[in-house]
């Protein structure tokens, strides 16, 4: 008897995966300026969002799509942009109004050499600190980043779901490997997808209060022309959402704000360990990166040398608990990343420097091999 | 007409300076408003930063305070989501041409179905009175202490050159007329723009020894010059001239109708 072909499976590559992800998870609004190599993403809604009820905007520039996306959120709909390293840069300002309006979108990243114009075609894995510090200012930020094509579309999903539940922009911090890797993937039905959406207010308009503190510290989300009639605003602000200069008003604000990724990292955080019970050396890394780090601890391993992988789903908030309960018995640690050590320097602080840290860095374009890193468990 | 049903009147007093000419701006704004019967809940107001920009702070609809020269930006994003919406943006000189430039410019191209007010003060006024790309040459800015070397934009050109389907320009003087064109804008289906020539007396007035909040509205009155009166003037007749009126009003499809196309014709391809 002939097989039936199974028709969730797909032959996709990471940036279609994320698009597709963004539809899956809800997105019908995406707002876009060309990129190398973030482009396909913007491509791909530009042809499935006419049909799927969604709209696709390619903006004047990547300040402008980043405002549409806030823009579109405050109407209620689940937003997106995507981009690379310049354009990155350029949305920071606007990623700092999302984060203090508290207004759920998506900002993909598909990460390549930098600084500047850099290594448009290669990958990087540089913008981890602009991912966190990008804009200015005390703020949170939720980063997550993929490993593989499947993880896209799951990661994207689930960026949307942190976005919704703690009303904050979230960043996929993808990079040109894994954005252009095409792999064989099955896709979940979509019934069985977990779909998250901001909390509405139960309050009446006139006692309604957009940035109310209550003790769920995440205040409830009314729509722009929805009977609400509430001010956003970049400045400073109290619950009403109306500026104030109050210092008593703008550190509680402010507090909360912050205090959203404080209180709830557990839930935001995730990572994945292999072969991390019995190990000597433990391997840091994510991304495209992780999967040359898998390859060297099975090597390794084969060797007779204990290692084992942490793999940092998210990246921010920072997974230092998930490595404080790891490190103690081991020999030493490697982190692999394709950068100077931007991760590495957070594991030091992580770790307080008990253990010594060896780093494996790349920033030509080139992938980090599984040798290089094998050599690095080795030594 | 009551004019404080439309205002948030606990958030008094506002910022505008005395002489300031904002406040005429937004009247009008309210006074059409009234007339059209819109409901407060279906407008929303958003702008960018600087003087003008603080509008939205005043009024019981819904507003969006964004980053300098990003709202038209914002407001396309809320306009696709929520297209019953009136979007009223409310800008300044600096925020509309000089950061918001490329926005302003792309939107009317789009057409997007947006209308925005820009007060024109030929200054940045909340910063402390640097130039801005409207400052005429010659003029003293803080930041131009011997007369201000570039070359001004006129703005209403700007708009028309970049395809705004409707450019209007007014002074604070002619409130009658800043009335019918804002009445226009707010009913046309499309990038709309009406532009208000509004004194600055604290940070361009004074500066340029232009007198008072008063002195300067009368010096609109006196060198305001009709459109129609205007094209038989000279190049020379019409320096320092404000020339005033409708520069363009013009029936084109808008970007959400185009849109629509886009949708009607993806799905009949992926049937």
């Amino acid at each position: 008897m002939e097989k039936k072909p199974n028709p969730n499976v797909r032959m996709w590559q990471g940036n279609v995966a994320c698009a597709e992800g963004a539809i899956a998870a809800g997105c019908r609004f995406f707002a876009g300026y060309p990129i190398t190599p973030s482009s396909e993403i913007a491509e791909v809604l530009a042809l499935r969002f006419p049909v799927v009820g969604g709209h696709f905007i390619q903006m004047e520039d990547e300040i402008a799509a980043m405002g549409a996306v806030i823009g579109g959120s405050l109407g209620g709909a689940k937003t997106m942009t995507a981009t690379s390293g310049p354009g990155f840069s350029l949305k920071q300002e606007n990623i700092g109004f999302a984060a203090m309006a508290e207004v759920p979108c998506v900002i993909v990243n598909v990460q390549r050499g930098g600084p500047s114009t850099g290594l448009p075609t290669h990958a990087a894995q540089s913008d981890v600190m602009q991912a966190r510090w990008g804009t200015h200012g005390d703020h949170p930020i939720i980063v997550l980043s993929p490993s593989s094509v499947r993880e896209t579309y799951d990661l994207t999903v689930r960026a949307f779901n942190l976005a919704e539940k703690y009303r904050m922009p979230v960043i996929l911090l993808s990079d040109e490997i894994i954005g252009h890797l095409t792999e064989k993937i099955e896709i979940p039905d979509p019934s069985t997808i977990e779909i998250i959406d901001r909390k509405k207010p139960i309050d009446t308009p006139e006692n309604y209060l957009p940035y109310k503190m209550d003790d769920s510290d995440i205040p409830a989300m009314a729509n722009f022309g929805e009977g609400y009639r509430y001010h956003v605003t970049g400045l400073a602000h109290d619950e009403t959402g109306f500026p104030t200069n109050d210092p008593e008003k703008i550190r509680a604000q402010m507090l909360r704000l912050n205090r959203k990724i404080q209180r709830f990292r557990d839930d935001i955080v995730e990572v994945e360990t292999f072969n991390t019970d019995d190990m000597d050396v433990l391997v840091i890394s994510f991304g495209s990166t992780a999967r040359s780090v898998k390859r060297a601890v099975i090597n390794a391993r084969e060797k007779g040398v204990k290692a084992g992988l942490l793999r940092l789903k998210t990246i921010w908030p920072f997974p230092d608990k998930e490595i404080e309960a790891l490190y103690k018995p081991v020999r030493k640690i490697v982190v692999a990343e394709m950068n100077l050590g931007q991760i590495a320097h957070e594991v030091e602080w992580a770790t307080r420097r008990e253990k010594p840290v060896v780093r494996v860095n790349k920033i030509d374009g080139e992938p980090i091999t599984p040798i290089e890193i094998y050599e690095a468990i080795i030594s | 007409m009551d004019y404080l049903y439309y205002l948030r009147e606990e958030k008094m007093p506002h910022i505008w300076c005395d002489g300031c000419g904002h406040g005429i701006i937004l009247k009008s704004i309210l006074r059409v408003i009234d007339k059209l019967g819109w409901e407060k809940d279906d407008i929303a107001m958003v702008s960018g930063i600087g003087c003008s920009s603080r509008t939205p702070g005043y009024v019981d609809f819904n507003t969006l305070h964004t980053t300098h020269g990003r709202a038209i930006a914002f407001a396309t994003g809320l306009k696709i989501v929520k297209p019953n919406l009136h979007i009223i943006i409310v800008s300044g000189d600096g925020d509309a041409t000089a950061i918001g430039g490329n926005h302003f410019i792309h939107a009317a191209r789009r057409n997007t179905d947006l209308t925005v007010i820009i007060y024109n003060n030929y200054i940045y006024g909340m910063t402390g009175g640097q130039a801005s790309p409207t400052t005429p040459i010659g003029k003293k800015a803080s930041t131009a202490p011997y007369g201000n070397p570039d070359a001004p934009f006129d703005i209403s050109r700007l708009a028309q050159a970049a395809g705004a389907a409707y450019v209007a320009r007014s002074t604070v003087y002619h409130v009658g007329k800043t009335d019918r064109y804002i009445e226009q804008a707010f009913l046309k289906r499309g990038f709309s723009v009406v532009e208000i020539m509004t004194p600055c007396p604290t940070s361009y007035g004074r500066r340029n020894k232009e007198g008072n909040g008063v002195d300067m509205i009368m010096f609109q009155k006196k060198n305001s010059v009709g459109i129609e009166r205007a094209q038989k003037m000279s190049e020379e007749e019409l320096q320092g001239k404000i020339i005033t009126g409708v520069f363009v009003d013009k029936e084109q499809n808008n970007y959400l109708q185009r849109y629509k196309e886009v949708i009607d014709k993806a799905k009949q391809i992926n049937q």
